[in-house]
């Protein structure tokens, strides 16, 4: 049994049943999973959690599941880094990463929403689980629905690289290939949603999917010993995580897991796709799409339908935005790699370039705990900095070459021990 | 010669369940009109009280987002696909 009341349009209140169902019937609002908070306060402690296996269904009496949880036995609950010499670096004593590139099975943060919907998925009795994905999304889904029993579906643009294909295919998904782009491809998994009766994550399960965005946040602030940051910046492509980390904040003080503070939320885009970015320092509600253009494709979304409560919820918390380019991404993604040994997608360059930005604008300042959320990766897009890395050298088998080319390199005088 | 409009879900109780119907008219904006007198109700599911396409609404005109176009006022012709589309998110 859960503490779930129902679903709830976001934009017009109105109320509906627990069903596969994702948009208000009257105004197209997204729906959103409602719960007894009074009823949750009573029956969690921080005891209880911290008494739990370390995933992400530790959280499971604010997450949408009536059942006892079996997928993702093994998602969520990835470390919170304490980064030393990167805050020293960025002039910031409280650095920390919350590092979803280790999440299980398919190191994203995709594994938690995934594990979410798809359990909802069997309560609800599909067979069939779907998306429509280029990446992250789509291995996620195929993992997790391999090993729950679940035949899979994933759609793909046509032009996607290989590697893309190899990764959810290799789960025994069948891929489908579509002439156009992803909106192209979206909007054709709406229509097959609809006609087929299949459980799309991010289409009709949506808002038990979104659900499990939450953990991210419920994590980061258990692992600070159930307090908030002071900063959290978060990257935004369809809008999911950022204001599901602001109820998960919230949901923690509302019952009583967390005392008190607020937490700025920060929203991080791509300068090739940041539609919400423009919208906030335009001080506008209307996010204009774009046509995204940038290394960091698996925040590449032109039309975030949710990126409405990301300008909400970034406003409302005191938070900013800012937009990083791709050399800046790259050159991010770099730093990471070197003073922390933790290798991001483009999407976690993305995050830590645009936290750099924030820095320098004081907005975040030196004295705060601030959290880096990493939401992927770079071993899967080993493509995006292949080409700005430096070139290994190349020496015969002889110890005479490698002498000087040490010394050539300049590290020559230290290699002087063994004289 | 009319245009082709695909109707998502939430919205087939206004069109005694098709997920097909046609319209008329040579802007966006006239296919609508066409389209509330054709099945009264579905208009004001689309448009907000200003009468702008609602936030959580996305049309298409042969897989082209109408915002991109000239959005009410985008030209259709006959034989045109119309899909409306609830907004969706979720990542890649």
């Amino acid at each position: 049994m859960s503490f779930v009341t129902g679903l709830k349009c976001k934009e017009c209140g109105q109320e509906y049943p627990i069903a596969p169902l994702h948009v208000c019937e009257t105004c197209f609002g997204p729906l959103e999973v409602s719960y007894n908070y009074a009823k949750i306060r009573a029956a969690v402690s921080r005891a209880k959690i911290e008494a739990r296996m370390h995933n992400l269904w530790r959280y499971r009496e604010l997450l949408p599941v009536e059942s006892e949880p079996e997928i993702g036995p093994n998602s969520g609950f990835t470390p919170l880094v304490h980064c030393r010499r990167l805050g020293a670096e960025l002039g910031l004593k409280q650095l920390y990463i919350k590092d979803d590139t280790v999440n299980h099975p398919t190191l994203s943060y995709k594994d938690r929403v995934v594990s979410v919907a798809i359990s909802k998925a069997r309560e609800f009795g599909f067979t069939t689980v779907s998306c429509a994905s280029t990446g992250n999304l789509a291995t996620a889904v195929a993992a997790h629905a391999a090993r729950a029993g679940l035949k899979c579906y994933i759609f793909m643009p046509e032009n996607v690289e290989a590697g893309k294909i190899v990764g959810s295919t290799i789960y025994g998904a069948q891929v489908i290939t579509i002439r156009g782009n992803y909106d192209d491809v979206n909007r054709l998994c709406s229509e097959i949603a609809d006609k087929y009766g299949w459980a799309f994550v991010n289409i009709n399960l949506r808002p038990y999917y979104t659900e499990g965005a939450k953990t991210f946040g419920f994590e980061v602030a258990e692992q600070l010993g159930w307090r908030l940051p002071d900063n959290i910046v978060v990257p935004t492509a369809g809008g999911t995580i950022l204001p599901k980390v602001a109820k998960a904040f919230k949901e923690f003080k509302e019952v009583g897991l967390v005392k008190e503070g607020e937490a700025k939320i920060f929203s991080a885009q791509a300068a090739g796709s940041a539609p919400v970015i423009h919208a906030l320092h335009k001080g506008v509600d209307l996010i204009t799409p774009v046509k995204p253009d940038t290394i960091a494709k698996s925040i590449a979304i032109g039309n975030p339908a949710d990126g409405y409560y990301v300008l909400k919820v970034v406003r409302e918390s005191g938070g900013w935005g800012e937009a990083a380019s791709d050399p800046e991404i790259i050159d991010a993604i770099k730093l990471l790699a070197r003073t922390e040994g933790i290798f991001a997608e483009p999407a976690g360059g993305t995050t830590l370039a645009v936290a750099i930005k924030l820095i320098a604008q004081r907005r975040i300042k030196p004295d705060e705990l601030t959290v880096i959320s990493i939401t992927g990766n770079g071993y899967k897009t080993l493509e995006a900095v292949a080409g700005s890395i430096e070139k290994p050298f190349v020496i015969e088998a002889r110890l005479q070459e490698f002498d000087a080319l040490y010394e050539r390199l300049g590290d020559g005088k230290r290699a002087t021990s063994a004289a | 010669m009319p245009v082709r409009v695909r109707v998502p879900t939430p919205l087939r109780r206004f069109t005694a369940g098709a997920d097909e119907v046609a319209a008329e008219g040579s802007s966006l904006r006239q296919v609508l009109e066409n389209l509330e007198q054709r099945h009264p109700g579905i208009r004001e599911r689309l448009l907000d009280e200003k009468g702008d396409i609602r936030r959580f609404v996305n049309i298409y005109v042969n897989g082209d987002d109408v915002r991109f176009l000239d959005s009410l006022n985008s030209k259709v012709k006959d034989g045109d696909d119309i899909s409306i589309v609830p907004a969706i998110a979720g990542g890649r």
